[in-house]
């Protein structure tokens, strides 16, 4: 052994929330980077299943123009479950989640970090293609920006729901079953809020009330979903 | 600062079968203590209990007096522990994995450093490689990159030497030695017989 092998120093002995976010959020995306497949895939699913729609139904523009944001919900939704047991799943099998545990930063600063990354591989995404989406069921401009706006405040709400009903699942045996009866239920006000407010532009009415429903509903969600992700880890370490 | 850990009649149960009941023990900087027994008697319960993952029904463990579920994140920034699953990501390369882990505990590791750990360990070729094409050995050996580098005073390791060979093993007791000497404390769970010898043997199961 040589000399180099002297002990580094800790910097922060008490550990730090964003020392920790910012730990987890760069690791989740290099990993994410590492195997862009999977976010492709998440992606693909809701361009694919949205655009089914309409040859579905038929090309008829009122009938498209009444369910488009609807379905671009349902679809996003559909999407950002898909990409929600991949989350903890090879972190719990691989044992980092124990050393997240173990570390001396807090809890709520990596699972934080991790959601964010989540959010940004899929929420961010999901929402910037929707306009794109929205086009083909003959939206308007106003209606497509609710849309989106709807989205942009309404899939970080999905990230963290998912996040504590992913955390619960873990250990569980058929936990992907177990986590869309748990987490789709719990999506619903985010759909309902969400669809509502890009069909409330459509027909005239401002889709502010909607919009600052689902701000309140993310508001509550970062308070108060954080400490039930910790918790759900810890029971899955016990 | 010499520090000390000590558990204090530790108990705990997995559904009707209990591991270990009354389990106390001291140990104290630069000694290490053999936690032995048959599989399945509770060594790696143990080894959890103390590191806080799993809750004893009984008992407290104590970092420097201090009781480690009351002051958690200081007993965490001492404490390096190592399970089963070393914790280590496939599609990271050994460089990438011993640099995250120790940002994780708050370590701020330069390039070189852990260029040279990595050399010390025998994976100075192979450290850009992405984890998922060493072998079981190597990549143990990117957690005795890990020892080398952490400034944990305290080690918490379950069955350190598995898929190491001799030469990884003799590399394992030299960084022990060292661990001690420069007084830290160690709690390993192996069945393998180290080069300094533990203080003490703590025997539980059976």
């Amino acid at each position: 052994m040589n000399a180099a092998a002297e002990r580094l120093a800790l910097s922060e002995p008490g550990g730090s929330f964003t020392a920790a976010f910012a730990w987890a959020f760069s690791r989740d995306l290099r990993l994410t980077m590492r195997h862009p497949g999977e976010t492709l895939l998440v992606v693909a699913f809701f361009v694919l299943v949205a655009s089914l729609f309409p040859l579905g139904v038929g090309a008829e523009p009122q009938l498209l123009q009444r369910i488009g944001p609807g379905v671009i919900w349902v679809c996003a939704l559909l999407a950002a479950f898909l990409s929600l047991p991949g989350m903890f799943a090879s972190d719990y099998a691989d044992g980092s989640l124990e050393q997240m545990t173990l570390s001396p930063h807090p809890m709520s600063g990596w699972a934080m970090g991790k959601i964010a990354a989540h959010w940004f591989a899929t929420g961010l995404p999901l929402t910037v293609l929707s306009p794109l989406l929205g086009l083909q069921y003959g939206l308007g401009g106003d209606t497509l920006l609710a849309l989106a706006a709807a989205l942009v405040i309404g899939t970080p709400v999905l990230s963290l729901l998912g996040a504590a009903c992913t955390a619960l699942t873990l250990g569980a045996r058929g936990g992907g079953m177990l986590l869309a009866l748990l987490a789709l239920p719990l999506f619903v006000p985010v759909l309902v809020f969400g669809a509502g407010a890009a069909e409330a532009q459509a027909s005239g009415l401002s889709a502010a009330p909607h919009l600052s429903i689902l701000a309140a509903g993310l508001l509550v969600a970062l308070v108060g979903l954080p400490p039930a992700v910790c918790a759900a880890v810890r029971i899955a370490m016990d | 600062m010499s520090a000390r850990l000590a558990a204090r009649d530790l108990a705990c149960s997995r559904g009707p079968a209990t591991l270990f009941r009354a389990i106390s023990f001291d140990v104290a900087a630069g000694e290490w203590i053999a936690v032995r027994g048959p599989n399945g008697s509770g060594k790696t319960t143990l080894l959890r209990c103390i590191a806080g993952l799993t809750r004893a029904d009984r008992g407290e463990v104590l970092w420097d007096g201090e009781s480690t579920r009351a002051a958690a994140s200081r007993f965490r920034a001492s404490l390096l522990y190592s399970g089963h699953l070393p914790g280590i990501k496939d599609d990271l390369s050994a460089e990438e994995n011993v640099q995250s882990a120790l940002a994780l505990r708050g370590v701020a590791a330069p390039e070189g450093a852990i260029r040279s750990a990595l050399a010390d360990v025998g994976l100075e070729k192979r450290r850009r490689l992405p984890a998922r094409r060493l072998s079981a050995g190597q990549r143990r050996r990117i957690g005795l990159a890990r020892l080398i580098l952490d400034p944990a005073p305290l080690w918490a390791l379950d069955e350190p030497l598995t898929a190491l060979d001799a030469e990884g093993e003799r590399l394992f007791g030299r960084l022990l030695e060292r661990h001690l000497a420069t007084g830290g404390l160690a709690l390993l769970a192996t069945h393998h017989d180290l080069a300094p010898a533990p203080a003490r043997e703590l025997r539980i199961g059976a």
